[in-house]
Order: structure tokens, then C-alpha cells, then sequence
């Protein structure tokens, strides 16, 4: 089974129709074993119970830099080889990633509210993840504007592949910006090192979020590509009555 | 290279002319600039200190506003399908219409710059850094927002979505900007560092603007 032969959309809506109820299976039997290893992991001594939070929170940061690789990836495969389904990729991931990369800043603020007393500092990573998020409403407010989907997929694209250049000089920048605008930062994760007690349930959240990911991605793409066999269909209909 | 002399004097002719509006977005820059002092108050040393952000802040937005223009109107007249089929490489010859672009609405920012900053309360020392800055990063908005404005040429209102997709991508210009003026004028950092860093990403985005806007419109005009 080679990425050619899944361009024909009915073989990829029965494939992956058939997987999809194996990876929901495997999202929630890991969702199950992160939250009874979350519900055994001790308080910080220092942060209490809002350490939890970053079990959501940190899965959700890779989340976030995840969702835009996929994007890049499919944009490559839009812009190179016209893959049809690469389309679908990019369109159906832009909406996930960009609602992960949301999650990391929300639960991010409700983490610092207890923590350093503030909801919003203008910390690097804090700004440079909320410049990330800008980014996908970008990408999603290109989608929603051009009318034709091929035409949307390639514009979109290519905006994807020159932010997939700019996020890593915009980071850079942000952290360069950050030191000379305020001393350290509060919290620096590589500063301590994390006790197996939390790491091992923060690396079991971190699959199920990602295999979360993975399903909610798939079944995006069998709605986009079922809601564009429906426009297809409508259109046909339409110059069929207007014949008669 | 007559071809894309040609079509440099012929963009500067048209931006000059009737109906250009090259020297709308130095008006816009002008006032955003005296509204300023409304906003925060007329306090001198307060406007002094805010003064580099707000002149490289106010020159972001006018060359924004000014983007629609780089190849709205060649597309809808028809010249971008000329351009389109010319012998000349897409690349080369947007490359020019954005240089073509910057020379009438960046630099006359540059220029206006430093009269602005009279009115912020900018020492000669704070004015030149940041006119010397401006020249140095107006060429990287332009080029970033030739994407843009490639991206959203075939769309009938594509100001705000322009404006939208270009911004975040212009944050590196803006931070290295600010930082080099302020650099010059209280430190800690030699004006060298952050210059040389704002130098580099007008360079890489001269590069990278017109690739990524030639095969936006290969993309979009199939």
C-alpha cells in the first residue's frame, strides 16, 4: 500500500474507517492509564496540585508545535505532489492544532495564576506559543476565504511552509527579546530536573493526547472529504435542474 | 535586465502619478504618530522613552496598509498575467515590483522618520538609530508582505486578511527593530548585535518573500 494508492479517497474512507475504531480504542485505554498513574503521582513540593495542570499542559504544547508539522508535512505534499488527500491533511489538522495550541495557553494562565500570581506574563515561550495561535487563525482564515478548495489548499500551503520557516525565528527572537526586556524567567523547566513520579505519567499523557490527535485528525478528514463529495454532489444537482 | 528596468520606472511612474498613492501611507504614518501623544499623554520623557516603539510601530502599520497595492491593481488590470508569461523569471520580476513598492512607501518612512521623532522627544543621537533601523527593516516588511499580498491577490477584500496573515511573521522585524534603537540610545547591548540580527532577516526575507509569493501565484492563477 503505497501514499499513491491512498489518493483514491474511497480507499482511503474504508481504511481508515477501519482504523479509526482501533485508534479511538487506544486513545482512551491510554487516557485511562494516564489518569490512574495522574491520580497516584504526588504534589510538588513547591507547586501543590496545580502540578496536575501540566499534564494537560505540556501535551498540548507538543500538540501544538505537532499540529503545525503535520500541516508543513501535508503542505509539502499539496505544493509537490498535488496529493489530493494532502488537502484534506492540512485543512482537517488547522482547526485541532490551533484548539491544542489554545489549551496550552489557557491551562498555561490557570497554572500561573496560583503560581506566579498573574495570568499572563510576557514570558518567551508564553508569547511565542500566543504568535503560534495567531498564526492558525491566519491559516484558518485563509481556508474560510477562498471559495474554491484547491485553490484554498495551496494558498494555505505555502503560508503554512514560510510560518513552518518563521516559527523557529520568531522563537528565537521572542527568548532574544525576553532576556534584555526582564531578568530570568520564574520557572525554567530544563533548570530541575522532573522526578519519574510525575515524568512517567506526563510521557503516558503525552501518547494518549497524541493518539487523541491522531483520531480526532482522521475522522476530520473523512468529514472533509464526505463534506466535499455532499459540495461535488450539491453542484451536480444544481446544473442538472438548471438543464431541465 | 531592460526588462526589469523597465518595469521599476514604470511601477515608480504609476506610484508617482494620479491615482499611485505613494504618499498616502507617510500621511497615515504622520498622524498615527500625532495621535500618539492623545493616547498617552503629552508627557515629554514618558514619549521619549516610547518614542522608538511607536515610530517603528506606526511605520509596521502604514506599510501594511500600503500592501494591497503591491499587486492588487497589476492583477486586476491585467499586467500580472503579462508579467506572468513575460521571458523575465516570476521571481525576479515580483522581486522588483516589491523593491519598486519599498523605494515609494518605505523609504519615505525613513525619511519622515526623523522629522517624527522631533516630535516624540527623540535625541539626534535616538533619531538617527532609528531611521538608520527603519532603513534597514522597512525592506523586510515589504518582502514579507509581497506574500501576503500574493496570497490574497485574487481575493476582492483581501486588505484585513493581508494584514492578518502578515503580522505575526513581521513580529523577528519588529522586535530586532526596537531593540537596536533602544540599543543605541540606553544599552546594555552594543547597537551592533540586534542591527547585525535585523540586517540578516531583511536579507533572508528578500530571499524568501518573492519564492514563496512567485509560487503563491503560480498556485493561484492556474
Amino acid at each position: 500500500m503505497s501514499v499513491i494508492e491512498l489518493a483514491n479517497p474511497s480507499r482511503f474512507l474504508a481504511l481508515s474507517g477501519r482504523a479509526l475504531p482501533w485508534l479511538a480504542a487506544a486513545t482512551v485505554l491510554a487516557f485511562v492509564v494516564g489518569i490512574i498513574q495522574i491520580s497516584f503521582a504526588p504534589d510538588d513540593y513547591q507547586q501543590g496540585a496545580t502540578v496536575k495542570i501540566m499534564f494537560i499542559h505540556v501535551p498540548a504544547a507538543w500538540l501544538s508545535i505537532f499540529g503545525w508539522l503535520l500541516m508543513s508535512t501535508a503542505a509539502l505534499g499539496t505544493l509537490v505532489w498535488r496529493h489530493p488527500l494532502a488537502d484534506v491533511a492540512a485543512k482537517a489538522a488547522a482547526p485541532i492544532g490551533s484548539a491544542f495550541t489554545l489549551m496550552c495557553l489557557v491551562t498555561g494562565s490557570l497554572w500561573g495564576r496560583p503560581m506566579w500570581g498573574t495570568y499572563w506574563v510576557w514570558d518567551a515561550r508564553l508569547t511565542s506559543v500566543l504568535v503560534l495561535f495567531l498564526m492558525y487563525l491566519g491559516v484558518l482564515a485563509l481556508w474560510r476565504t477562498i471559495e474554491d478548495p484547491t485553490q484554498a489548499a495551496r494558498a494555505a500551503a505555502v503560508l503554512t511552509l514560510v510560518g513552518a520557516i518563521n516559527v523557529p525565528i520568531i522563537k528565537f527572537s521572542v527568548d532574544w527579546w525576553n532576556t534584555l526586556h526582564q531578568p530570568a524567567s520564574v520557572l525554567r523547566l530544563g533548570g530541575s530536573t522532573i522526578h519519574p513520579a510525575i515524568l512517567v505519567p506526563l510521557i503516558v499523557m503525552a501518547i494518549a493526547f497524541t493518539l487523541l490527535f491522531l483520531t480526532l485528525h482522521l475522522a476530520a478528514m473523512r468529514n472533509e472529504i464526505m463534506r466535499r463529495r455532499v459540495r461535488s454532489m450539491m453542484m451536480l444537482q444544481a446544473a442538472a435542474s438548471s438543464e431541465s | 535586465m531592460t526588462a526589469l528596468a523597465a518595469l521599476l520606472t514604470r511601477d515608480l511612474r504609476l506610484a508617482v502619478r494620479v491615482g499611485g498613492g505613494a504618499l498616502i501611507g507617510i500621511l497615515f504614518f504622520t498622524l498615527l504618530v500625532t495621535v500618539v501623544p492623545f493616547a498617552v499623554g503629552p508627557d515629554l520623557p514618558l514619549l521619549g522613552r516610547l518614542g522608538p516603539g511607536m515610530l517603528w510601530l506606526g511605520a509596521l502599520l502604514a506599510s501594511l496598509l500600503a500592501l494591497d497595492r503591491l499587486l492588487a491593481m497589476d492583477h486586476e488590470d491585467g499586467t500580472l498575467d503579462l508579467i506572468f508569461t513575460a521571458r523575465v523569471p516570476l521571481e525576479l520580476a515580483i522581486a522588483t515590483k516589491a523593491l519598486a513598492h519599498w523605494l515609494t512607501t518605505g523609504l519615505p518612512l525613513v525619511v519622515a522618520a526623523p522629522l517624527l521623532g522631533l516630535l516624540l522627544n527623540l535625541d539626534p543621537k535616538a533619531t538617527g538609530a532609528v531611521a538608520v533601523t527603519l532603513l534597514a527593516g522597512t525592506p523586510a516588511l515589504t518582502f514579507i508582505g509581497l506574500i501576503g499580498a500574493a496570497l490574497t491577490v485574487a481575493l476582492r477584500r483581501g486588505g484585513l486578511l493581508l494584514a492578518i496573515l502578515v503580522l505575526p511573521l513581521t513580529v523577528p522585524v519588529l522586535i530586532f527593530g526596537v531593540a537596536a534603537s533602544n540599543a543605541a540610545i540606553v544599552g546594555p547591548v552594543p547597537f551592533g548585535t540586534p542591527f547585525t540580527v535585523l540586517c540578516a532577516l531583511t536579507l533572508m526575507s528578500v530571499v524568501i518573500g518573492p519564492l514563496a509569493a512567485a509560487i503563491a501565484l503560480r498556485q493561484g492563477l492556474e
